[in-house]
């Protein structure tokens, strides 16, 4: 058991565990961060993504040591922004969410991606987003949203 | 009126977009136990003993001997044991739970479990059959006897797995006597039937909800029983709430599958024309028979695809082998059938010498033609009208002959299929009889009681607009929670492209019944139940008669690009032209054309899984591969207005139709750009090299 110290969707937390830990478990289980989900539990799907300093990891993967003195965001976090509110208007407007599971971490996805990239062409969208595996939309819907994401929010990335 | 077909946003965004919709595992707050499941370590074997660590407290195993009522999953066929008892016939098979409160002690426990067997020589192969169907139209022998050639080709299709995101998952708890189950499920009602036959109870005393379902394609139709059977027996031993969540692993090892399956298909020819023929079909049941039988009746049936052909012999077997069972996958059997009769058909012309486009025209089924059983395809077919817009969009005439031609490897397929809708035959009026509510409530908001679950496909949205637009108020005067058997009607389940067609045309008969007896700021209750349509006639002994109530059809083109190095295929374009009657709502639909096509062309040229010595070797993502963004071909669906007069607005089944064109489209373009006759799916870059270094696979 040890403690550690990180920032969490904005707030500084601390927590006392084993550190081998994964960090999902720890943020669904300790934080009750549920809108992190887990798809496969080896780092192939995606739907654990969360930021960690502003890049997107999958948290399956990560031990919560690393964590340590980190800065790591969840959709919860992540769902009080703007850049939320635009990239959620446009899967709504481009019909990307079907059942959802994989929805959370594509949120994240796609904002890693427009934070690097604020105005991706389609290969680069589908780059971007071949971490996170949907099995319902066959992924057109997605690419077209975060397209039209990144015209709606000029200027947010 | 306004036009149905135009799009909202789905009511259920929000939820799903910000990670607050509540899936089974995310459900915390209970004191939950946790269960974990000892399967069985070979294919086929004795179970002589079974030596168990000495358990801490609060720690349990919970097997058959716990059972109340017979040790048998009810589903169709009901063979499936809820845990096995002398006899293993899978690798994986549950033999018992052992529940407890920590999940890193539970498989510490597991791992000190101690099982003899008796091994038993497993069977693999097609030749144990359990179930036989056999029909004919028309007079086959004769139109055989005359041939002046037969031309016969086979056919092989692999496994397929849902691969929805959200793995199978189930939390139980108990009220006194009475038990309730939440879980990741399809059909509430299955599962509390299921559950009600295993403890040998009344039905006030079960109650299944829905939450919110990662998916399921099928996967989530009949194998949620089995774990809920399982889950009840602990929870009614034990008192106490308990979660049984599968990782992925675990859910690829031992969930149903899409059956792989062994097709041969003879053609009678005279004067160039395809005038009788034979179907043979084989499908790999695995270890339990399950729902294997209504998967091989709707192959069966739709072995003339798209076609009509006058005279049929039609003959199939379920086979038993030591493998995990398989069950339901969108398509249920079509996917399979449907890929072997398009391919034949351009297989024959070939031999022929003919162009397969001439052929297939002349062949395509029209208003009033019999089915392949005997019944009436009464409404009007438009698929003429459906492959000349294909046909334009992607520019197929050119491109096909340019492909054959060149050494580009690039090449185009284009499919045309049909899909029956509802359950096959007299199965809904027989076996599901469906029932639904509306209720008004003092403050006049209208909630929609049906069994139906949104799994992805919108139905939350597509119910909410029938109901509204019918009764014309705002979509926010009508609630749709997910079902909870206390409170909704068995209105069937999720499955056989009926939620629209069967459920919404009750759902929208309702609402009529409702706007006539509605009155402002009292409570209304109005029901509607199936009903048969009189013209609907079928034999289920003999297969004859009509199969569906009414047919939704499709044509699929695909290109794609063959690497000339590593035999690669990459996706170029993909054109769909549906009709699904009326379109609910249009982006709804576009959203399920999309992702049925891309689940359909995976499985024919990418998902490859396989058992070795009755192993699933493709247990995890890595080693499954699914299409990511990066596979994606751009997509373009047009979407055609042809009302079935019985639907809500027209609209028949969409769900499934969309999977069932891509594996024969993607085969025929990769035939296209190789120049060989494809046989066989996935259509992987080791049978491409083995068909272009020796012509076969």
């Amino acid at each position: 058991m040890e403690t550690i110290k990180f920032t969490l969707n904005h707030k500084v937390v601390e927590v006392e565990i084993n550190e081998t830990k994964r960090l999902l478990d720890v943020l669904r289980e300790h934080f009750l961060l549920t809108g992190v989900k887990e798809g496969c539990g080896e780092g192939e799907c995606g739907a654990c993504a969360v930021l960690l300093d502003g890049d997107i990891v999958n948290s399956c993967m990560v031990p919560i040591a690393n964590v340590k003195d980190h800065d790591v965001v969840t959709i919860e976090g992540y769902s009080k922004t703007k850049n939320f509110e635009v990239l959620k208007e446009a899967y709504a407007e481009e019909g990307a969410v079907q059942c959802g599971f994989c929805t959370p971490g594509m949120m994240i996805a796609s904002e890693a991606l427009l934070r690097k990239n604020p105005h991706p062409t389609e290969e680069d969208i589908k780059n971007g987003i071949s971490g996170n595996l949907c099995r319902c939309t066959g992924y057109n819907m997605i690419i077209k949203a975060v397209q039209r994401a990144s015209k709606s929010g000029e200027g947010l990335w | 009126m306004k036009d149905i077909s135009k799009s909202v946003f789905k009511v259920d965004n929000d939820e799903k977009i910000s990670g607050q919709a509540q899936y089974v595992s995310d459900i915390m707050g209970y004191d939950f136990l946790y269960a974990f499941t000892i399967r069985s370590e070979h294919p086929k074997a004795i179970i002589k003993d079974i030596n168990l660590p000495n358990l801490p407290p609060g720690y349990y195993t919970v097997d058959y001997t716990d059972i109340p009522g017979k040790n048998v999953v009810k589903i169709i066929f009901d063979d499936m044991p809820v845990f096995a008892e002398k006899q293993v016939n899978y690798y994986k098979e549950p033999i018992m739970l052992l529940v407890g409160k920590d999940k890193e002690v539970l498989k510490n426990l597991a791992s000190m479990v101690q099982i003899e067997y008796e091994i038993l020589e497993p069977l693999y192969t097609y030749d144990n059959s359990v179930i036989n169907y056999h029909f004919t139209k028309g007079d086959p022998v004769t139109a055989f006897k005359n041939a002046e050639r037969v031309i016969s080709f086979d056919y092989d299709t692999g496994y397929q797995e849902q691969l929805y995101i959200e793995p199978q998952g189930m939390l139980g708890y108990s009220e006194g006597e009475k038990v309730t189950l939440v879980g990741s499920i399809q059909c509430p009602y299955y599962v509390k039937n299921a559950v009600i036959a295993i403890l040998d109870t009344t039905p006030e005393m079960v109650r299944v909800q829905q939450a919110a379902v990662g998916g399921a394609f099928g996967g989530k139709e009949e194998f949620p029983s089995l774990i809920a059977c399982q889950l009840a027996v602990a929870i009614n031993k034990i008192k106490r709430p308990i979660k049984l969540i599968y990782d992925r692993e675990e859910d690829m090892e031992v969930t149903t599958k899409r059956h792989p399956s062994k097709i041969t298909l003879e053609a009678a020819i005279v004067n160039n024309r395809i005038v009788g023929m034979r179907s043979k079909v084989g499908l790999d049941g695995g270890a339990h028979i399950g729902l294997s039988g209504v998967v091989l009746s709707r192959a069966l049936i739709a072995s003339t695809g798209a076609y009509t052909i006058d005279n049929l012999d039609v003959n199939g077997d379920v086979f038993i082998t030591n493998t995990v069972p398989n069950g339901a996958f969108r398509g249920f059997g079509a996917p399979q059938m449907l890929f072997a009769i398009e391919m034949f058909i351009h297989h024959v012309a070939t031999e022929l010498g003919i162009d397969p486009l001439t052929m297939r025209l002349d062949a395509l089924a029209k208003q009033n033609d019999k089915t392949s059983t005997n019944g009436t395809f009464r409404d009007p077919i438009i698929m003429n009208q459906m492959i000349e817009k294909a046909m334009e969009m992607s520019d197929y005439k050119r491109k096909v002959k340019e492909y054959q031609n060149d050494d580009s490897f690039r090449g185009i397929g284009m499919s045309w299929f049909l899909h029956g809708c509802g359950f096959t035959g007299s199965g809904e009026s027989t076996h599901i009889n469906a029932l639904v509510k509306l209720k008004k409530d003092e403050q006049n908001q209208v909630h929609i009681l049906i069994a139906a679950v949104d799994m992805g496909q919108g139905v939350k949205t597509t119910m909410k607009k029938i109901v509204a637009n019918v009764l014309d108020i705002p979509l926010e005067q009508v609630t749709y929670n997910n079902p909870d058997t206390d409170f909704v009607p068995d209105s069937g389940p999720t499955v056989a492209s009926r939620t629209i067609m069967i459920v919404g045309g009750l759902i929208a008969r309702a609402a009529l019944q409702l706007k006539q007896k509605w009155v402002e700021d009292y409570e209304v209750i109005v029901e509607e139940r199936y009903q048969q349509p009189s013209y609907v006639k079928w034999d289920e002994e003999t297969f004859q008669g009509d199969a569906y109530p009414a047919y939704s059809w499709g044509v699929n083109v695909v290109e794609v690009e063959v690497s000339k190095v590593t035999y690669q295929v990459n996706l170029l374009n993909s054109w769909s032209v549906y009709d699904v009657g009326k379109a609910i709502d249009e982006r709804i639909i576009i959203g399920q054309a999309d992702g049925g096509q891309m689940q359909g062309l995976g499985y024919g040229y990418l998902e490859v899984m396989r058992t070795k010595n009755g192993k699933v070797e493709h247990k995890n993502v890595t080693d499954y591969i699914i299409p990511t963004s990066v596979d994606a071909p751009s997509m373009e669906t047009v979407i055609m207005d042809n009302p079935f007069p019985l639907g809500p607005y027209g609209a028949k089944g969409a769900g499934e139709l969309t999977l069932v064109g891509g594996a024969p489209a993607v085969a025929l373009a990769i035939e296209n750009a190789i120049n060989h006759k494809v046989q066989s799916i996935p259509m992987t870059p080791e049978k491409i090299m083995e068909l272009i270094n020796h012509g076969n696979n």
